[in-house]
């Protein structure tokens, strides 16, 4: 009886609520100074997604521009070595290198139609960074991004790159001078600047109605893969896979799966030095509900509600909070969320890298660990679609330094 | 009726602005936040907001960073402040509300905060980023509780979200000057800002403006605009400066000059 109600809850899943609510997450916690830029802001976005003009043109670039649809592809020497049949969805081959580009390009062109002409992002790893300055450099328009300057001496390939791409580098060495200090340093910015700027987040998390948008513009991942399973498997997968920082790429993977309640959603957060260690950034596995950065989430807090610093290897999973709907998908069973660590990670990483001839980015290389540590318990032979969100040339510094190469 | 309803009854019967001044409870510590309440009092000063300091101040420029920075470093937190305002009360009646952000307080408890509030003598509250439409549980439990819960407007306000504000708010209306972060410069178009008309034409309640006003000639200009006005990163910036020294005689100067300007 439970079961069949809860199948029930999932056919007709359609959150957020019109208030920008998952369940208890999600929200709207700014300063009222933004409430008009955001309110503005769901109105356009909720003209354009019944316009087929827009539709079209999204579909068209993400086609010729990104180079969409990305390939399915099934590891064969991954899948012998863990013994199970283990696809991967690359987003890595993606222009730009991840799957931020399928977000930013969408946010762009919604940007453009508001008539804004400035820019503004926060970036970790740097993917959406340069993301960003890429479609603003091909839209001409003005680009700023904020990044914490620990991040900027971690990701200097991206940070050359956005500068390629016309973009403008802030570097943000207030708080842990890193990803959650480059959002507040953004959000200062809009709260600033906001009739002439659009900020273009990121992630699936901040003010409704960022997580619904930028969900729906990342959920081409998720229904490329079903389409594509379908015709090499003819049914769907056992387990589909994604890393969590933010949640944007697991998030564009499960969307279209979670009314297919047979299909297993997991989502791998970053454990750092271990989630016993307190050095991690594993909100939903070791954090509790808070309210940072405009929304009500899982949070990384200590007992008096002030964030604590993160630690992850990869800067784009070093983040405190999580989307909202993960946090809900999460509370009700839809998804399962572990972790690991900096370690298995990089165990992922190289086992990528060997085995397929793909490096994958650290952000990835978390499920990658968490797949090689887990393969044995899952059930034998089970098909396992997981989401290479991107490509790990951005990494190579870190790795190399780890190892006491010098490049 | 609480502190600060009773305070601008009085004001208004002897056609006076309020001056509302506000500074990082523990910057640098809860005995120097004590010291300078009881400065502030004496020097003319009406209400005092008392900032609870948080790890990620996202409306706040680079002063109040830096001062929310060093009350965190100086290990302060909520029971403590209440320990602080208790102890004040048995000297002074002067206004004080709490002006913070609302993960603190969602994690001490919305309940509990604003019990001890009424305990320990705070007379309201005022959430950032806890706009009215979030606030209906917090409005209640404020209101059960005799505190008053002051929302923000501010120029980029459109006549609908007036209107809710409006309809939610108590004690009075923080106006922020301009569309910014605090600490930001004042623009001279304040009184053309359409919002603030509308605002004005909209609540019975006081209108206190805030955001970027440095000077005691600012303070007076845009006082006259509504009916009163908030200092805020001036000030933090004199402490910031005289850190180490306790009270100093230039602050209360400064003030005495402000409160003379508006009152």
């Amino acid at each position: 009886m439970k079961k069949s109600t809860k199948k029930n809850q999932w056919q007709s899943y359609n959150l957020p609520n019109h208030l920008g609510y998952f369940g208890e997450y999600g929200g709207q916690f700014v300063a009222e100074t933004l409430m008009p830029a955001l309110n503005e802001l769901e109105a356009a976005y909720k003209k354009i997604r019944s316009d087929s003009h827009f539709k079209k043109e999204f579909k068209r670039l993400l086609k010729d521009y990104v180079g969409r649809p990305s390939p399915l592809y099934e590891a064969a020497r991954l899948s012998q070595k863990l013994g199970h049949r283990i696809f991967l969805k690359r987003e890595d081959l993606n222009h730009t290198g991840a799957h931020k580009v399928n977000n930013t390009l969408g946010q762009i062109l919604l940007a453009l139609k508001m008539g804004k002409k400035r820019i503004i992002a926060e970036t970790g790893a740097g993917q959406h960074g340069v993301a960003t300055a890429t479609m603003c450099a091909r839209f001409g328009l003005s680009c700023e991004v904020y990044m914490g300057a620990e991040d900027v001496q971690r990701q200097a390939p991206n940070v050359f790159r956005m500068k390629l791409l016309g973009a403008k580098v802030i570097a943000v060495h207030s708080g842990t001078a890193t990803l959650k200090d480059a959002m507040n340093e953004a959000l200062r910015d809009w709260i600033s600047n906001v009739s002439n700027t659009y900020y273009c987040i990121g992630t699936v998390a901040g003010p409704h109605p960022y997580p619904m948008m930028v969900r729906d513009f990342q959920k081409i991942i998720g229904e490329e893969t079903k389409q594509q399973i379908l015709k090499s498997m003819n049914r769907l997968p056992d387990y589909v896979m994604a890393c969590v920082g933010g949640g944007s790429n697991a998030m564009g993977m499960f969307y279209p799966f979670i009314k297919d309640t047979q299909v297993k959603l997991m989502g791998v957060e970053a454990a750092g030095y271990g989630i016993r260690s307190g050095k991690h950034a594993a909100a939903i596995v070791g954090g509790r509900l808070g309210v940072l950065h405009g929304q009500k989430s899982y949070l990384l807090q200590d007992a008096e509600g002030q964030i604590i610093p993160t630690h992850s290897i990869s800067a784009g999973l070093d983040y405190p909070g999580v989307g909202p709907e993960l946090s809900y998908l999460a509370d009700q069973g839809r998804v399962q969320i572990v972790s690991a660590t900096d370690k298995e990670a990089l165990e992922g990483f190289e086992m990528l890298s060997h085995l397929e001839g793909i490096i994958p980015a650290l952000e990835s290389s978390h499920s990658l660990g968490y797949l090689k540590k887990y393969a044995k318990k899952l059930k034998k032979n089970s098909v396992i679609v997981l989401n290479l969100s991107g490509r790990g040339d951005k990494d190579l510094n870190t790795v190399a330094k780890l190892q006491k190469i010098s490049l | 009726m609480n502190r600060i309803e009773q305070k601008f009854k009085l004001l208004k019967e002897k056609n006076q602005k309020a001056l509302v001044t506000f500074i990082s409870a523990g910057d640098p510590d809860l005995k120097t936040t004590e010291e300078l309440i009881y400065s502030l009092d004496q020097n003319g000063v009406d209400i005092v907001e008392l900032g609870m300091p948080f790890s990620d101040p996202m409306a706040d420029g680079p002063v109040i960073q830096r001062s929310s920075q060093r009350a965190l470093q100086s290990g302060t937190n909520l029971n403590k402040i209440f320990t602080t305002v208790a102890h004040v009360r048995k000297k002074t009646q002067i206004p004080i509300l709490l002006m913070g952000y609302y993960n603190p307080i969602l994690q001490y408890g919305e309940e509990k905060f604003f019990k001890k509030c009424a305990s320990v003598g705070v007379d309201g509250a005022l959430i950032v980023d806890l706009p009215p439409q979030e606030g209906k549980r917090v409005k209640e439990i404020a209101q059960v509780n005799g505190c008053s819960l002051i929302f923000l407007l501010a120029p980029t306000s459109d006549p609908e979200r007036i209107k809710l504000v409006c309809k939610n708010a108590s004690g009075f209306i923080y106006y922020v000057s301009l569309t910014g972060i605090t600490g930001a410069k004042l623009q001279s178009d304040l009184q053309k800002q359409s919002a603030l008309k509308l605002l004005k034409k909209t609540t019975q309640l006081p209108v206190c403006i805030g955001f970027g006003i440095k000077t005691a000639e600012q303070a007076k200009k845009t006082s006259q605009l509504g009916d009163g006005v908030v200092i805020g990163s001036a000030l933090i910036e004199m402490i910031e400066k005289h850190q180490g020294k306790k009270a100093p005689q230039e602050i209360s100067t400064w003030i005495k000059k402000i409160a003379k300007a508006v009152h």
